[in-house]
């Protein structure tokens, strides 16, 4: 055998689980896809969130914050072990509101989750002078805002960077440009890909996001996700004005003001449109006015991995066990879970959290 | 930021009256932007907002982005526009800027 | 919206040519071009100065004037300062014109974008004081500004006219530092069949270098280790020639090592390009027609591969042709007949074309900078960054744009883009098609939040 683990997928879900493999001594390939792949981990939106997460599903609110806690010692190791910090800052992030009443439905709901998390659900609702207090620059249509404690944003490419230098100074292998084609078990399991690479190892994580809607079935799994396009933009450097990252906006560490995202069901297609990029220029706008002229430098199309209820999936294969399907649309949030809580998971240690709910087991009752 | 230009100018027309970071300067009007600073001396158009070196206009066809200037709050590059009178030129994204913008 | 029959984007020699042929054919035509006035960057500003300083400028830029006066005659609607920020399919294309977004429809689209200086990273070449040769030759023609203590450095005829030009109007430069090597001409001597067909332009390289010998210009060929020194301009250019270090002190640095395609427009649409080996440069996959992978997008002139003026505007009036056949304003025959001649044209005038690439090479150094020489001049991307990056795996420029920003700052990776490949290529023994390239996106120019925001509302009328 090659190694302990081959992963399928080298974007941030794949190499945080790479990583904390590697941390416990097992011995990791990486297989990781071109230049050109549709690739969420390079197009996010960078948030480390909890709010709106698992309004329907508290063990995912849970796992959310499990994993947002995490984040501050995941941050430090990464930045001690290759010198790069990934502008990591959880000092809370605001869901804006241009209405009362959206703002009042919302507290409700936030009120009914907090309840089922035993009250650990750490959030102020501001109204539009506090939150001008906070942010100067919000504009008169935004009435107020919730700020939520446990929310915060980093740098997923400075993430995505620090991932790939430290699962190889760890002794990871990766090898990219990878297409891998099939996947069989006759004694272990083979790894084949399109230029004839074979890698056998004794488990199989797929986590190559969209990559799973081919391979998945052949591993025995549903893999019943789609791609959801999300457009994006950023600015010019601008001086600090955002303080605290929305889902509307941000500034990111570089000074850009990143605003996103559509929800567009255009299967895979990541195109930039201009109706797209308009309508989130309006919007950026109407919370903070003084973008209006910012000059837009970039935009792109990334293509999130959603599952029917947009929830991750974790789930070993019944057909060839010791193949995990690992895969989710906020592949940022969960990094330090997927860093330090999954593996026991996958080594089915006494610390292994219980993920039954994120089965694909949901999908057979409906 | 200007001094003593090191390009020399062919022709001489009718001059008009701008700003740059405050400070009066005559240009020729509807004269190429970069190329009437170049002409009247000014060096540095900018600092970059990375390492915050100088920068000056390099490409002069609109392409490289080095020329890039303050007018009237949005960042444009000099080399695409023409000088016109009363013109308010500034170095781009100065935080002062930004904070009379709110 | 305004719908034409074609849209023509770039008001230079391909551009207006196209324009006016295919409005000559009976097509209805929007010329877009980002300058304030027709003649794109070899004819810049032609109309108001030709009669100003066409003496410095010579003939063969002062025969722009006869493509902008077709233009006019045609009633063409020529959009100046319109800068386009995207094309999508329909054809519908978005651009910023006195601040403001606006958008035209077309049924076909030819991109007329020219050519960018080839990028040219040597130590110091982010300095205040460097500019292209291009830059220079744009001073020069739209605003009569010259260089007064200038060192020209790197290889190829258009610092030749450059220098002459200078000599012309006064102000000689110092001295001219050209990289290219006794032996890249001797190896050039191979193309010279074909060159000899185009012996005019030979012609006038050899006039032009005469003409800055007797000005006293001071020459230096095959320079290497090439720097530009100061801390925060340009004080100076300091080489290696003949065995000995020169450093010489001046103003302005003017660089150049070639023109290549500005591919910015034609990648944002998906259009297929290949690694063009002689020119060292991606050019985009067309046919003899100028057609692309892309129905109903053609590319004429440099921008499709560098040609020169004169194969840009022969190769505007074939793009034209075609159009206007596909539209149904010529038959199959006409178009044919009309463009036999220009074919013939074209090759005659391509003909010197390999010999000046053989003879005036990109300079090998600036195609692989040492380590700490910045790369992308936006976001201060060094050459070692991006090795770094190829350690980490990175196979494309897609990939060490993520990690490492090279081609994120509102140049969007024109003046990084092929250092970044030719990098990747060498560090992972790969080649420049197999590395391949940014992938382009709107906006192709920088636009401000508040235009796009207003064409919400637009849309939104459009839809009532």
């Amino acid at each position: 055998m090659d190694a302990d683990y081959a992963i399928i997928g080298g974007g941030v879900v794949g190499l945080s689980v790479a990583w904390g493999l590697l941390k416990r001594g097992r011995r990791v390939i990486v297989l990781d896809g071109d230049d050109g792949a549709f690739r969420a981990s390079r197009g996010n939106f960078g948030l480390v969130w909890v709010q709106s997460k698992g309004m329907k599903q508290p063990r995912y609110a849970k796992w959310s914050q499990q994993s947002a806690a995490a984040w501050a010692e995941f941050a430090k190791e990464l930045a001690e072990n290759t010198g790069s910090d990934v502008a990591l800052e959880q000092k809370g992030g605001y869901d804006l509101h241009f209405s009362e009443e959206t703002l009042h439905e919302t507290v409700a709901q936030y009120e009914e989750l907090k309840a089922k998390l035993d009250g650990d659900y750490p959030y102020d609702v501001l109204g539009r002078n506090a939150l001008r207090n906070e942010e100067p620059h919000i504009g008169p249509k935004v009435v107020g805002a919730i700020l939520h404690h446990q929310d915060g944003h980093a740098n997923p490419l400075k993430l995505l960077r620090a991932l790939a230098h430290d699962v190889r100074r760890l002794g990871g292998r990766v090898l990219n440009g990878k297409t891998v084609t099939e996947v069989t078990k006759p004694d272990g399991f083979r790894v084949r890909c399109e230029d004839g690479t074979v890698i056998g190892a004794d488990r199989v994580i797929l986590s190559a996001g969209l990559g799973a809607t081919q391979l998945g079935p052949k591993l025995g799994f549903k893999a019943p996700i789609r791609p959801q396009r999300g457009q994006v933009l950023i600015t010019e450097k601008l001086p600090r004005m955002i303080h605290r990252p929305s889902l509307i906006a941000r500034q990111v560490d570089e000074g850009g003001i990143q605003i996103g995202a559509t929800n567009e069901e255009v299967g895979f297609d990541d195109r930039v449109t201009q109706p797209g990029i308009s309508g989130l220029a309006a919007e950026a706008i109407a919370a903070y006015p003084a973008l209006a002229r910012a000059q837009l430098v970039r935009s792109w199309g990334a293509l999130r991995v959603l599952s029917p209820d947009g929830l991750p999936i974790y789930q070993e294969s019944r057909d060839m066990p010791g193949a995990y399907l690992v895969t989710c649309h906020s592949g940022i949030t969960l990094a330090a879970a997927h860093a330090r809580f999954l593996p026991d998971w996958l080594e089915r240690t006494e610390a292994a959290p219980d993920l039954e709910v994120f089965s694909e087991d949901r999908f057979a009752v409906s | 930021m200007k001094t003593a230009s090191p390009f020399l100018e062919l022709e001489s027309g009718p001059r008009v009256r701008v700003w740059l970071d405050e400070a009066p300067l005559d240009l020729p009007e509807g004269a190429n932007l970069a190329a009437a600073l170049l002409a009247a001396g000014v060096r540095e158009f900018r600092n970059t907002p990375v390492s915050g070196a100088p920068r000056a206009p390099f490409c002069m066809m609109g392409a490289c982005f080095d020329c890039l200037v303050d007018i009237d709050g949005v960042t444009r590059q000099a080399c695409m526009l023409e000088v016109v009178e009363g013109m308010r030129i500034a170095r781009p994204n100065q935080p002062e800027a930004a904070d009379e913008a709110q | 919206m305004k719908h034409s029959d074609l849209i023509v984007i770039g008001a230079g020699p391909a551009g207006m040519a196209a324009a006016a042929t295919a409005a000559e054919a009976g097509l209805s035509v929007t010329l877009l071009d980002e300058q304030q006035r027709l003649g794109g960057q070899i004819y810049r500003d032609v109309d108001r100065v030709a009669p100003k300083r066409g003496d410095i400028l010579g003939a063969d830029y002062t025969h722009g004037a006869t493509l902008t006066a077709a233009i006019r005659r045609q009633g063409i609607e020529h959009v100046e300062g319109a800068v386009v920020w995207a094309i999508e399919d329909g054809f519908r294309v978005s651009f910023t014109k006195d601040g403001r977004g606006a958008q035209v429809s077309g049924d076909r689209v030819i991109l007329a974008t020219g050519a960018l200086e080839r990028p040219m990273p040597v130590p110091g070449w982010t300095l205040p004081g460097v500019i292209t040769a291009g830059a220079a030759q744009i001073l020069l023609k739209q605003s009569g500004v010259l260089p007064r203590r200038a060192v020209l450095v790197g290889s190829g005829p258009l610092l030749y006219l450059i220098a002459a030009q200078m000599v012309r109007a006064g102000t000689p430069p110092l001295a001219l530092v050209e990289t290219q090597t006794r032996g890249d001409l001797l190896g050039a001597a191979r193309h010279l069949g074909g060159a000899l067909r185009g012996w005019n332009y030979l012609a006038k390289g050899l006039a032009m270098l005469s003409e800055i010998r007797r000005a006293g210009v001071s020459r230096y060929a095959g320079a290497t280790a090439v720097a530009v020194e100061g801390s925060d301009r340009a004080e100076a250019v300091s080489f290696q020639c003949g065995g000995t270090r020169h450093r010489i002190d001046c103003d302005t640095v003017l660089l150049h090592h070639g023109v290549v395609p500005n591919t910015q427009a034609a990648r944002s649409l998906g259009v297929t390009h290949e690694w063009d080996a002689g020119q060292s440069c991606f050019s985009p996959v067309r046919d003899r027609w100028g057609a692309t992978n892309v129905e109903g997008v053609f590319i004429a002139g440099d921008g499709a591969g560098i040609g020169g003026a004169k194969v840009a505007e022969i190769a505007g009036r074939i793009a034209a042709l075609k159009v206007a056949e596909e539209l149904g304003k010529l038959s199959e025959s006409e178009r044919d007949r009309k463009a036999a001649p220009l074919h013939r044209q074209r090759a005659g005038e391509s003909a010197v074309r390999p010999f000046l690439d053989a003879a005036y090479p990109p300079f090998r150094e600036a195609l692989a900078p040492e380590d700490a020489t910045i790369v992308c001049r936006c976001e201060e991307v060094t050459a070692g960054d991006i090795r770094r990056y190829a350690k980490l795996g990175c196979l494309g420029p897609n990939q060490t744009k993520a990690f490492g920003r090279a081609g994120m700052g509102p140049c969007q990776g024109r003046y990084c883009g092929l250092t970044v490949t030719a990098l990747l290529a060498q560090a992972n023994g790969l080649s420049p098609d197999e590395t391949g390239y940014y992938r382009i996106r709107p906006p192709l120019k920088p636009v401000t939040l508040g235009e796009l925001a207003a064409m919400v509302d637009h849309a939104d009328e459009a839809a009532e």
